[in-house]
């Protein structure tokens, strides 16, 4: 057989991977290293960083507050996705309610969610005073508190809803049904089927998800700012204010938090793997020798109502986002505006308009970037005829379990060195750096289930290889590449630090602007800029899904493969 | 004339191969049938025939056609059409686009294309059904395209695998004998890979049992 | 000084001596697109940037482009970080909103452009004597290195509706805080406002306000805050969630007075809760005063960095913010509610009017509410009273 068949393809992607998204991330890892190690004359520190790290007041807290969160909610979010998973069982029309908390960015839901909890929020202003008795909002941490409890749910709504999708992905290759009625046919009860049989069988391709999960979490900044304790904040965010601060004796020692975080993040991860492992062993001990357990009645009642009362509450925050953008007073404790307003969204002269074709521009274009290299380099996968080897996803996912602050500030002083920071391009590139992973995951699914004997087929009539991929496959993976696109999509509308870092505060979009907007004073600005940036991802995912419909109306067989 | 010498298959890593050594020619319209448990290789075989085996098998000895050694050419450039258990027509294109796709680039004329396409559409006893969505077909409609599709491409030779097991029984004699009248109208050289001891006895051809592993005394 | 007096001596002779380098400015400033990096919480001076870009826009070809900051830091960062990549030339950031310990940490650090202040035709509105504050940036003598645009000065405000006779003291705070428990809070001690709460205090506490005026020593800060700490040990178990949380800035704690969390907000602007209350984010029964013996005040400035891109058009919006007319509409509390930075003995008539016609608001304090005005202490108090504030209540 011809063994190099595509190989320029593969190489071209390879390369064009390797050199513009991972060669950036290492060079970047490379000069925060440099900072944070004093090598750096600009930056001249006298002291030894890791002395001046250790020395600043709480970092020991911060780093506690950072594990737990992040440990907390990826552990509260994988559970609660699978029982929600077992409790519609699989079921995909069931997650159409998840779209919108899957589409909606980071800080959008965290302001909404923040106003929702808040002593003076929407539930409060909802019972007050009729059912709580008070006049004026309690003095009760329910946002920022110091246990980090307000960022740990959440993080869970936010990453509920990606587990419980990706979960759905693999299930429909498992035969669910079949093993289920295997456990209970041998005594196991439903749930228990599902953890002893289903998980198992749909872990290794769960993975890589939880760990980005994971990674994510333990190094998320703008929920973190919006949600998290603040006195002292969990170690990203402190570690954004000393970049950000006007001491430059905190320079040195925020590179190396920095880099400490990322150490954290591969700590974690690698102890999570163990866990897996134990959890497994454990279990699989515990099976041999006969054991029936987990029919806990009370956990079925209560583990499906606290998935749902999470993905309820995110879809509130999402609607409490739209209701201040229309509001002109809404005072406590009224559960509705007092006065209504469309000022807001009448003031196009605000520049609304402007950031909102700026993120479409920047989304589309780095959507458009990593797609065309995603599916490149599948194809180039198929034309070789085989499957993916363990270095190239690394690769490919590097930026997802890779904490985006310990690279980036050093990637932004290596892209003003190369005199390239600071405009749209820069930025568009790196928003694609973290789409292109995303695109990935959702496409290279997609792509392998499409049977290969069509190409066969399509072969043995005479269609070679680029005849193939144009009318056969492309017109194939039509719904599912605009999936990718729209997720791709929807993950450039949310990038915060990137967008921060990169564009040097030139390049505003609706997420700078809504964090930004969010630490001050008017809830109704944020939340337009908010509810704007939930809805530009919602509209791409309508579009995705709509577009397929019309466009092949009279093709059920494309239609039902979903 | 197809004709195979001394062929067989290997998974990658291993010595043993999956059936022992083949060899054997297919005439002008004759079909030759390949017998054997599901698992036992038999769509592998077609695989390496057609230039679809996978990165995990490595395939020996030689394929040719007419007397020419098409084994190292890519599958688009051997002119071997297959035909699948499922159809497998292109979901995405109606009824006449997939005869189209078969038909290939060659006339260029619309008017002599379009006359292609519904003479062959009325040969399967589909007259009319050229603007037809492919998913709206009956299994045996679906399985009449799918061997026009294949003839209109004119191949040197045909693969079947398992053409007719998704069919049903009263179905699947009245396709076995369209398909089978075709191909010895055309004469075109035919491999079968099935199962069924009845699909072998219709094709007429000579019959070659694959059985698991070389050893033993056969 | 040197600098300051030539300035002085340039406005006293007049116009002609500058017309012509300040006509090739404007030359070379056309066409220009001036990165102006500005704290973005607040939704009024942004509007009054935008104002400020259709204006230039018209008069000199000079676009203005704001780079909403969530902390001033980040465009002292920024540049930093230019400078550690050694681009000197063609810097992001043309022109930054700034004052106090950052302009300190910029000058020292050789990352502003000037002087330039002498520069500008309408510097001559200003009062520039040395030690005037217009040319007094946090006891730091500017030297021509910023130029100034709005007046701040720190005021309490509460809802007349649920408070009837606010504190006026750091001790009336106190007993105030103990008799009502989580009704008061300051922002963060890292935000501008939080500091500055924790200075007002100090000012008022310390046993000898004038040693505030020299660069604070390990001796002379322990003996001056001692009052300080006392007095904050005594409050903070009375604040807003037991003083372990505190709000980022004065915007939020704005949003805390009018969600009732709290019954008191604070500014450095003493037109802020009136304009607040304009745009519906405060209840109009918000009245505003200063504590009894004074408060501190001081001007915000506007710089350049050292390889600021558009310096030219970065001047010529510096030169634009000091146009008595710019300044009397900042002063609008419709607009911006800034109190104008010039001299009003340096305007003529119809210059003067223009500030005599302004509307007026009942949240907006009477002069008798505000008291005198106080001066800032040298800046390194500010950083050390932070550290020190971390230091005790962060653990």
């Amino acid at each position: 057989m011809t063994g190099g068949e595509g190989r320029g393809l593969r190489l071209s992607v390879l390369a064009a991977v390797a050199l513009g998204f991972v060669a950036p991330i290492l060079a970047g890892l490379a000069e925060t290293a440099r900072v944070a190690l004093g090598f750096d004359a600009g930056l001249s520190s006298d002291a030894v960083p890791l002395a001046a790290l250790a020395a600043l007041p709480g970092v020991g807290k911060s780093i506690a507050l950072t594990l737990w969160t992040g440990v907390a909610s990826t552990l509260l979010a994988f559970f609660l996705a699978f029982e929600l998973m077992m409790w519609i069982g699989g079921a995909r029309r069931a997650t159409s309610w998840l779209a919108p908390l899957l589409a909606a960015p980071h800080a959008a839901l965290a302001i909404g969610f923040a106003f929702l909890i808040a002593p003076s929020g929407w539930i409060a202003r909802a019972l007050s005073p009729w059912a709580t008795g008070w006049s004026l909002p309690p003095d009760i941490a329910t946002v920022h508190d110091p246990l980090g409890i307000a960022l740990i749910l959440g993080l869970t709504v936010k990453e509920l809803p990606f587990l419980a999708l990706v979960m759905l992905a693999s299930i429909g290759s498992l035969p669910v049904a079949r093993l289920v009625a295997t456990g209970r046919a041998l005594g196991h009860g439903r749930r228990a089927a599902w953890y002893w049989l289903v998980l198992p069988a749909l872990y290794p391709a769960l993975r890589l998800p939880v760990y980005a999960v994971l990674s994510f979490s333990l190094s998320v900044v703008d929920m973190a700012i919006i949600l998290g304790p603040s006195n002292p904040p969990t170690l990203a965010v402190a570690m954004t204010r000393w970049f950000q601060s006007a001491d430059l004796q905190l320079f040195a020692p925020a590179a190396f938090a920095a880099l400490l975080l990322g150490l954290l993040v591969a700590l974690t991860i690698f102890g999570w793997h163990l866990g897996e492992r134990l959890v497994a062993a454990h279990a699989r001990r515990r099976l041999a020798r006969g054991w029936r357990a987990l029919r806990a009645p009370w956990l079925g009642a209560l583990a499906p109502s606290a998935a749902g009362g999470l993905v309820a509450a995110g879809l509130m925050a999402l609607l409490s986002l739209i209701v201040w953008s229309f509001a002109w007073r809404w005072s406590f404790p009224h559960a509705l505006p007092e006065r209504w307003s469309l000022a807001l969204w009448g003031d196009t002269r605000s520049g609304w308009v402007h950031v909102l074709a700026e993120t479409a521009l920047i989304g589309a274009g780095a959507t458009l970037l990593s797609l065309i290299l995603a599916i490149l380099w599948l194809e180039g996968e198929t034309r070789g005829r085989f499957g993916r080897a363990r270095w190239a996803t690394a690769l490919i996912y590097l930026p997802l379990l890779m904490p985006q602050l310990a690279f980036l500030f050093g990637l932004n002083v290596v892209f003003l060195k190369a005199g390239i920071g600071g405009d749209r391009t820069a930025v568009l590139w790196a928003h694609a750096i973290f789409t292109f992973p995303y695109v990935m995951l959702t496409l290279t699914e997609a792509w392998h289930r499409l049977d290969p004997r069509l190409f066969h087929s399509a072969a043995s009539l005479g269609a070679g290889p680029w005849r193939r991929f144009l009318t056969v496959r492309l017109p194939c993976l039509l719904g599912p590449i605009l999936t990718a696109a729209a997720i791709g999509f929807a993950v450039s509308v949310a990038q915060y630090l990137p967008t921060l870092f990169i564009g040097s505060g030139r390049v505003t979009t609706l997420t700078t602007e809504a964090v930004t907007l969010s630490s001050g004073g008017d809830r109704r600005v944020a939340g337009m800029y908010a509810s704007l940036q939930a809805l530009m991802p919602l509209a791409a995912y309508g579009l995705a899904l709509v577009l397929p419909v019309l466009l092949w109306k009279n093709r059920q067989g494309l239609l039902g493969r979903g | 004339m197809l004709s195979l010498k001394h062929v067989c298959i290997c998974p990658v890593g291993s010595a043993e191969p999956l059936f022992p050594p083949l060899s054997f020619e297919v005439g002008a319209g004759e079909v030759v049938t390949i017998m054997g448990p599901s698992g036992i290789g038999k769509s592998t075989l077609l695989d390496f025939i057609g230039g679809h085996l996978g990165r995990n098998f490595i395939g020996l000895g030689t394929v040719s056609l007419d007397g020419l050694d098409v084994t190292h050419r890519p599958a688009e450039a051997r002119g071997i059409g297959v035909l699948f258990q499922d159809a497998l027509l292109f979901p995405h294109l109606s009824v006449g686009q997939n005869l189209a796709f078969g038909l290939g680039p060659a006339p260029r004329d619309r008017a002599a294309r379009r006359q292609a396409i519904e003479e062959a559409l009325e040969t399967a006893g589909l007259a009319g059904f050229a603007d037809r969505d492919p998913a709206t077909l009956s299994g045996g409609q679906r399985a009449r395209v799918a061997l026009m599709r294949a003839l209109l491409a004119r191949p040197k030779a045909l693969l079947l695998d398992e053409p007719f097991s998704r069919l049903d029984e009263t179905l699947r004699a009245e396709i076995r004998s369209f398909v089978f009248d075709h191909i010895r109208r055309q004469g075109v050289p035919t491999l079968l890979a099935t199962h069924e001891a009845a699909d072998a006895e219709a094709a007429g051809g000579p019959v070659y049992r694959l059985a698991a592993r070389p050893q033993g005394t056969e | 000084m040197r600098l300051t007096l030539t300035a002085t001596l340039l406005a006293l002779i007049g116009a002609p001596l500058w017309a012509d380098s300040w006509d090739d400015t404007l030359a070379a400033a056309k066409g220009q697109t001036v990165y102006w990096n500005a704290w973005g919480g607040d939704s009024r001076t942004n509007d009054f940037i935008a104002w400020v870009d259709r204006e230039v826009s018209e008069k000199y070809g000079v676009h203005v482009e704001q780079v909403k900051l969530s902390d001033t830091a980040e465009a002292v960062t920024r540049v930093l970080a230019e400078k550690s990549a050694g681009q000197t030339e063609g810097g992001s950031v043309d022109l930054i909103w700034i004052n106090g310990a950052n302009f300190l940490s910029m000058k020292e650090q050789g990352l502003l452009h000037g002087p330039f202040l002498e520069n500008l035709p309408n510097a001559a509105f200003l009062d520039l004597n040395p030690g005037s504050a217009a040319v007094t940036d946090f006891t730091v003598p500017t030297e021509g290195y910023e130029s100034p645009w709005r007046l701040a000065k720190f005021v309490y405000s509460y809802d007349s509706a649920r408070v009837d006779e606010p504190p006026r003291s750091a001790a009336a705070l106190l007993d105030w805080a103990k008799t009502n428990p989580g009704r008061f809070t300051h922002p963060a001690v890292q935000n501008f406002m939080g500091a500055t709460f924790l200075k007002q205090a100090l000012i008022e506490l310390t046993p000898d306000a004038s040693v505030l005026q020299s660069e604070a020593s390990d001796d002379s800060f322990s003996t001056a805050t001692e009052p300080l700490w006392t007095w904050y040990d005594a409050l903070r178990p009375n604040l807003w969630r037991g003083g372990e949380t505190f709000p980022e800035n004065e915007s939020v704690l704005n949003q805390m007075l009018n969600d009732g969390e709290v019954d008191l907000t604070m500014a450095f602007d003493p037109a802020a809760a009136a304009a607040a209350v304009e745009k519906g984010l405060l209840p109009d029964t918000v009245r505003t005063y200063g504590p009894a013996a004074g408060s501190i005040g001081n001007i915000s400035f506007v710089a350049i960095p050292f390889n600021a891109a558009h310096r030219e058009g970065a001047e010529v919006v510096a030169n634009f913010l000091l146009d008595p007319a710019t300044q009397a509409r900042a002063q609008d509390i419709g607009i911006l509610g800034s109190y104008t930075v010039l001299d009003m003995t340096k305007l003529d008539e119809t210059q003067r009017a223009a500030f005599a016609d302004l509307p007026v608001s009942p949240a907006l304090p009477m002069e008798a509410d505000l008291g005198p005005t106080l001066v800032e202490p040298h800046p390194s108090w500010m950083v050390r009273i932070a550290e020190e504030w971390a230091r005790r209540y962060t653990k």
